[in-house]
Order: C-alpha cells, then sequence, then structure tokens
C-alpha cells in the first residue's frame, strides 16, 4: 500500500473507531451518570422513585438507628433546610459519623425512603464532599470552616 | 541540621537542572563535544543532590524531628520505623521530592547507560530531561517546601494518615511513580528527535527499552494500589473507576500502545511520527494525573492538601509542557518520512489496531474522568460519572483487543493471511466458543458478560500458548529439540508470551470475580455459623488488642470445610492514636483460586456483631496476571537487543531520513 493510501487507511479506522467510541459514550452517559442533590434539591427537582442518584449532606444527630435484623441501618441526612430517611443494608464506613458529612448512592422508593447501595464517608475526619459543600454555600447554609457545624446558625 | 541540608542540596539540583537544560542543547546544536557531554555530569549531579535532599529529609523522618513542619503533620514518635519512612512520601511534599528524586534518577540512567545513543540524540534527551527536572524542582522549592520549620517545635507529631500505615501502600508511589515518571523519559526522546529532526528505526530500538521499563512499574504500581484498595478498604471490590484510579490508568493505556508502535518503529521503520505522538501523549497524561490528582480539583484520599497555588503551578508546568510539545509536534511531525510499507492485513496493521484502539479506550475515560468537571465548570449541576459508564465504553474496545491479541504474534510482517492464522487457531477458538456456550447455558443466573470474558480469557490464554508451542515446535519435534528451541527464543519473545498470557489470566480474574462473587451480611454472635460457597465460618467472639500505636477489637472466626477447621481468621476494627482514626482490617484467607474476606462491623445488642463475609473467586488472579506482566516486562528488558551494547547506529546501514525543513 502507497504511504498516502495507508495513512488514510489508518486515519479512517481510526475515525470509525472513535465513531463507535463516541456512540457508546453517548449510550453510557445516559445511565452512567448520577447526579448529586442535596435534600432540599431533591424536594426541587421532584426526584421519582426508582433514579439513581447520590445523596450529600450531614448525617442528623440522634437519627442514626440499628433496624430490626441487626444489619441494616437507617438515619436522616440533611442540609439543615430539608431531611430524608435513608435506609442501607451493610457495615457503615469507619468515618460514618452523626453530625458529619456524608454521600449515600442509592434510589428513593416510593414511600419516600432512599436506600443506599453504598455509603462514602472519605478517609478524613474533617472530610466535606466538595460538592456538598459547594451546595451548602450555594444555599447559603455554611458557616463553620473546615466542614465543622455548617447548620449550626441555621437553625432558628 | 539536616533541614537545611536537604534544602540546600535541592536549590543546588535545581541550579544543576538548569545548566542541565541549557549546556547539552547548545552543544548539540553547534555539535560541540564537550558541551554534549557536560550533559551527563550535570544529570549525575542532579541525581546525586535530589538524593541527598532526600536523605535528609528521611532522616528527618527517622530520628522525629519535629521541628520540620512535615514532619509534625505526617509522623509521630510512636509510629514503627517502616512507616517512620514511608511517611517520608506520605505526603504531598516528600512525595513531590521522591518524584523528582526519580526523574532525576532517570535522567541521570540516560547518561549511564546510553552509550549506544548517538551523542546528538542523547544530549537532546537529557536536556529534556533536565527540563522537566527543573520546573518540578521549582515547584517544590516555591510552593511545598518539606523543609520548612516550626517554632515553637511541638512535643510530637500528628501522626500518618492510619490507612497509609500499610505495607501494601509504601511501596505503591515509589513504584508508581517509576511509572509515571519513567515515561518522562520517552517524552524526550520524542521531543528530542522532534528537535533534531530525524527519526529513524535506531530511534525505536532506543526508546523501546525505556518505555518497557516505565511501563513494567506501572503496571506494578497500578496493581499494589489496587491490591491495596482491595484488602484495605473492606469493601470487597478491586477497582472502582475511581478519577484518582483513572489517572493512572490512562497512561498505562497510552503506554501500551507506545510499547507496540515502538516495536513497528523499529523493526519496520514505520509508525515513527505516530509513536512520536503517543510518547507525548503518555507523559501529558501522567502529567495531567499529577494535576488531578494535587490540585484538589477532585477529593480522594490522593489528595493531600488543597492549594490552589499549587494547582496552577501544575497546571503551567502541564500546559508548557503538552502544548509546546504539540505544537513542535504540529511543525515538525510532517517532515518526518514514512518507512517500511505492509498491507492492512500484517502484524503491522494487528499492531495499528491495538495502538488504535488503545488510545481510543484512553479516551473514553479520560472523557468519564473529566466529564463532571466539565458539566460543573458549565454550572449544570454536580454530576459522578460511576463504574456503569467504565464498563459500557470500556470493555466493548477491550473485546476486539484481546482478539486481536490472539492472532497478531501468527501474523508476519509486510502482508499476512487472516485464513492461515485462523486455521492455526480453529482449536483455541473451539474451546473458546465452548466455553463461552457453557457459561450461557449452563450457568442459572444467565451472564452474556460473563461468557464475554471468560471467553476471551480463554482466547488471550490458549492462543499465546498456540503461538508459543508452534514456535518451539512442541509435539511435533522431539521434546529436546523443543527445549532448545525454548531455551534459544529471545528474551523478548519470552516477555510477549508471558505478558499476552498475563492478560488473559487478568481478564479471567476480573471477571469470575466480578460475576460470581457471594457477598453475606448478618449479625453474628459467639458460637454462630454462617455457610458460605461450601466453607462454614464459626464466629468464636471478639477481644480487645493494644498494639503499638492502635487500639482493636479483633474477631475470631473459625473457617471449615467438610466439618474440618482448616484456617482462623481475625478481622479487626482498629482506632490509631494519635488522631483517634478508626479504620477496617479485613481478615483474608487466599488460595490460588479464590479469596475469603472477612469484615468486622459494629457490635449490636449483647455480643452480637454485624458481619460482612465474601466470598471472591478467581480475584488472586488480577494481581497474579499483573505480577507476571510486570515479569514479562522485566524479561523482555533484559533481551541482548535491549541491552547496553547493542548494535550501534553506525553499524547497520540506517535508513536514516534527514528532515527536509
Amino acid at each position: 500500500m502507497r504511504p498516502k493510501r495507508r495513512r488514510m487507511a489508518f486515519l479512517s479506522v481510526g475515525l470509525v473507531l472513535l465513531g463507535i467510541a463516541v456512540a457508546l459514550v453517548l449510550v453510557a452517559l445516559d445511565d452512567g451518570v448520577t447526579f448529586f442533590y442535596t435534600p432540599s434539591r431533591v424536594e426541587a427537582k421532584n426526584v421519582p422513585a426508582g433514579q439513581q442518584f447520590r445523596l450529600g449532606g450531614l448525617v442528623e444527630a440522634g437519627s442514626r438507628k440499628t433496624l430490626e435484623d441487626g444489619v441494616s441501618v437507617s438515619f436522616r441526612v440533611t442540609d439543615c433546610i430539608r431531611s430524608l430517611p435513608v435506609v442501607y443494608k451493610g457495615v457503615l464506613p469507619d468515618l460514618f459519623r452523626e453530625g458529619q458529612g456524608v454521600v449515600a448512592i442509592g434510589r428513593l422508593e416510593e414511600s419516600g425512603v432512599f436506600r443506599a447501595d453504598t455509603i462514602l464517608a472519605k478517609h478524613d475526619e474533617n472530610y466535606m464532599p466538595k460538592d456538598l459543600a459547594d451546595q451548602l454555600k450555594e444555599q447559603g447554609q455554611w458557616h463553620a470552616e473546615g466542614g465543622g457545624k455548617p447548620c449550626a446558625e441555621a437553625k432558628s | 541540621m539536616s533541614a537545611e541540608i536537604g534544602h540546600f542540596a535541592l536549590i543546588v539540583a535545581a541550579i544543576l537542572a538548569l545548566g542541565q537544560s541549557v549546556f547539552p542543547m547548545a552543544g548539540a546544536v553547534r555539535r560541540h563535544g564537550a558541551l554534549m557531554a557536560l550533559g551527563g555530569t550535570l544529570a549525575t549531579g542532579q541525581f546525586v543532590f535530589v538524593l541527598i535532599a532526600f536523605g535528609a529529609l528521611t532522616w528527618a523522618f527517622v530520628t522525629s524531628d519535629f521541628s520540620v513542619a512535615n514532619v509534625v503533620q505526617n509522623s509521630h514518635s510512636a509510629k514503627p520505623l517502616l512507616y517512620k519512612i514511608t511517611g517520608v512520601w506520605g505526603n504531598h511534599e516528600g512525595s513531590m521530592v521522591l518524584w523528582c528524586l526519580i526523574l532525576s534518577l532517570f535522567g541521570a540512567c540516560v547518561a549511564w547507560f546510553g552509550g549506544n545513543i548517538a551523542p546528538g540524540l542523547r544530549a537532546r534527551v537529557i536536556a529534556v530531561q533536565g527540563m522537566i527536572g527543573l520546573a518540578f524542582l521549582a515547584f517544590v522549592l516555591l510552593t511545598s517546601n518539606p523543609f520548612d520549620r516550626v517554632n515553637p517545635m511541638p512535643p510530637d507529631g500528628r501522626g500518618l494518615n492510619p490507612i497509609l500505615q500499610d505495607p501494601g501502600l509504601a511501596f505503591h508511589p515509589p513504584l508508581l511513580y517509576l511509572g509515571y515518571v519513567g515515561f518522562s523519559v520517552t517524552f524526550a526522546f520524542a521531543v528530542a528527535a522532534l528537535l533534531e529532526g530525524k527519526v529513524d528505526a535506531a530511534w525505536g530500538r532506543w526508546v523501546r527499552p525505556w518505555a518497557l521499563a516505565a511501563w513494567s512499574f506501572l503496571t506494578l504500581g497500578i496493581a499494589l494500589g489496587s491490591w491495596w484498595a482491595y484488602y484495605e478498604l473492606g469493601w470487597g471490590g478491586f477497582w472502582f473507576w475511581d478519577p484518582v484510579e483513572n489517572a493512572s490508568f490512562m497512561p498505562w493505556l497510552v503506554g501500551t500502545a507506545l510499547l507496540h508502535s515502538a516495536i513497528v518503529a523499529e523493526k519496520r521503520d514505520a509508525l515513527k511520527s505516530w509513536s512520536i505522538l503517543l510518547a507525548i501523549l503518555t507523559f501529558s497524561l501522567s502529567l495531567l494525573g499529577t494535576f488531578l490528582v494535587r490540585s484538589g480539583v477532585l477529593t480522594s484520599v490522593h489528595t493531600f492538601a488543597t492549594d490552589p497555588e499549587r494547582g496552577l503551578f501544575i497546571l503551567a508546568i502541564l500546559a508548557v509542557t503538552i502544548g509546546g510539545a504539540l505544537i513542535l509536534y504540529a511543525w515538525r511531525a510532517p517532515a518526518l518520512k514514512g518507512g517500511g510499507l505492509f498491507r492492512p492485513i500484517s502484524r503491522e496493521g494487528a499492531l495499528i489496531l491495538n495502538n488504535l484502539l488503545m488510545t481510543v479506550a484512553a479516551l473514553t475515560v479520560l472523557f468519564g474522568t473529566l466529564y463532571p468537571l466539565i458539566v460543573d465548570a458549565l454550572g449544570l449541576g454536580k454530576i459522578s460519572v460511576g463504574p456503569p459508564y467504565f464498563n459500557a465504553t470500556f470493555v466493548p474496545l477491550m473485546a476486539p483487543l484481546i482478539l486481536a491479541m490472539g492472532i497478531a504474534p501468527f501474523l508476519p510482517w509486510k502482508r499476512a493471511d487472516l485464513a492461515a492464522a485462523f486455521g492455526r487457531l480453529k482449536l483455541i477458538a473451539g474451546v473458546t466458543v465452548v466455553v463461552a456456550a457453557m457459561v450461557v447455558f449452563l450457568e442459572d443466573r444467565y451472564s452474556f458478560a460473563a461468557a464475554l470474558g471468560l471467553g476471551l480469557a480463554v482466547w488471550a490464554i490458549g492462543a499465546t500458548l498456540t503461538e508459543f508451542s508452534g514456535r518451539i515446535r512442541l509435539f511435533r519435534a522431539p521434546l529436546r529439540d523443543s527445549l532448545r528451541r525454548a531455551t534459544a527464543m529471545p528474551r523478548s519473545a519470552w516477555g510477549m508470551t508471558l505478558a499476552h498470557a498475563a492478560a488473559g489470566i487478568v481478564v479471567a480474574g476480573i471477571t469470575v470475580s466480578s460475576v460470581w462473587q457471594t457477598e453475606v451480611i448478618r449479625v453474628m454472635k459467639p458460637g454462630d455459623r454462617v455457610e458460605v460457597a461450601g466453607y462454614t465460618i464459626g464466629f468464636d467472639g471478639v477481644r480487645e488488642v493494644r498494639a503499638g500505636n492502635y487500639l482493636a477489637r479483633r474477631g475470631h472466626f473459625v473457617l471449615s470445610e467438610g466439618g474440618v477447621a482448616i484456617a482462623s481468621l481475625w478481622p479487626e476494627k482498629r482506632v490509631y492514636l494519635p488522631q483517634r482514626t478508626p479504620t477496617t482490617e479485613a481478615a483474608i484467607r487466599t488460595t490460588w483460586f479464590a479469596d475469603l474476606y472477612i469484615v468486622l462491623g459494629d457490635p449490636h445488642g449483647e455480643a452480637g456483631h454485624a458481619v460482612r463475609l465474601y466470598h471472591n473467586p478467581l480475584v488472586p488472579w488480577i494481581w497474579i496476571g499483573a505480577v507476571l506482566m510486570f515479569l514479562g516486562g522485566a524479561i523482555s528488558l533484559t533481551d541482548r537487543r535491549h541491552r547496553v551494547g547493542a548494535p550501534r547506529r553506525s553499524a547497520r546501514p540506517a535508513p536514516a531520513q534527514p528532515a527536509e525543513a
């Protein structure tokens, strides 16, 4: 094959592959992307039951309970304006604490309970998920530094 | 004192790096031998002084010198010695010094072992290494000085993040950096060749060992990181498509493509311009990874400190390096002449397919990694791109890659007969189809992914072994003859066989462990038993233990099979003392074929504990495969052709093609 034709063949195979990749990406983005909401956003957006998303907020103080089966836990996630009940079956991460930031990945059930498949509480005592900090700032609920007590002054 | 010595050594190293970027380059342009030779001396000097700085920092950690801010923040006097040493790179500043150390080591290695490289090219390579070194040393000195003092001196340090106090993680950063930074050498070769305006087959031969070395270390580094995540994070998974993991995976993908295109450049004098582009892209992705991880745009365990100034500095290095190299490429590459001709169905063609698939796969990973950042920057909301995206884009691109990997070694250079190659693979193709069909029909949980994954694994391993046995004429010649052929086989062929078969092993491990994982979560009281995957696991209770710098609740589980106790497992919940940070230590019993994985959860009721048990079949194969890949690379690296003293450029009538411009 002549160099010019070879380059063309090389390019066209590359373009075809790229096209396939773009198609794959577009299809995958449909269900591979999960949105991040705080409880108020969940209400504002009227997120339908069954749609997967990331729920971020603070674990409401005093809300954590172990359920009957002993391995499921329930707690409330709050952004100081609204809160949502969350149920999770499994072992909570080491740094899960009441009053601290948490991200739960899962779906809303018809009953309005958020059923989490995964709970993230990252490996830092002062961890505040960046997305959460940003949204709390946007909502004017960010008061303390370093993820301290964002809700403290919001309670009326 | 050691802090001042270290700081001073870093400054000297930066000055030497400045000289290293100027003198050999000037020498190469003016064809001045002594100036070019100066480059090697300066590279050695830079390495020695960074080594002194690194030694000084290590000394401060080992002796718990709490007058140094970095030691205060990341160390503690009660920490075991191993973690005092690894704490040196368990933080942002120290790890950047390690980065500079490895960078200068590679620069010096080019000077030490590059005797067979044409002097002009070598001088330019060393100069480019010097520039990269200068940029990173300036970064350390200006934004991340590890030698800053604190006054007054605190009585003790704050300790190292406990999840980093682990042997697996202790060696993950150095290995990963050897890979990341190793690709700086191939980058320097690419830029030097563009500056020189000359790329020939010899260029491919000189680049290959460096690409191979960097790739091997990166493979091992990624595997170690994933193994650590598997046993330390207690989720029973080994890969989460976390942006930080992707950051190390993208250079691996493009680096793998480079490894293969350099073969074509060397053997067939073709794909040279493409190889240069790949070399630039691989290191660019390494730098991008560093930026993503260090700038704080992502939150993860790797983000030590989120300092916008540092992020900007790395972004500037990134922009200059990538932008500069790509502009140089756009300017000079069209002048590079193509070489050997070939047909689409040929080994060259197969290697091109490998290259395109690897690069496109890296692109989809890149897109998935950056997409949330783009969406956020555009103010369209907070999203994250999770495993479903990556599985849906990455896997379909890897499937044809592995198919091609099985066939390619059967194809001769220039032109090949696909039918003939398939003819030799009939048996393996049959076995592959049967295995895939068995998975589909016999498995009650019908799974297309499982059939595809296992089929590909069987195909990769089978085809590779078929090629190998064909090469040594196994069973077709007397056994002694076959053995003689095997020992006479070039090491690089051994390396390929090992690495390709290892890829199949990894695919098998990933597929089987993902599809057939068993998970049990329940509350267990002392005396309780639970059945998992044919084993009976009895819970014996929990007791408190105290060790060096942590307290722990340690559970005792007895594993039995057919009524016979075969092992004890001791999962722990620890609380590290200085910071009172809790961590989970899973207990894992591994055989070559499966892992039993137990995580102790919170207490429940009287003497009960939440317990999470996993049975992960074939999961060890993922890491066995990765280690074999590393060994494949290492064996290939010892090939005579890659060693020092390989034939010089002048020794062969090289079809050197000077650029016209």
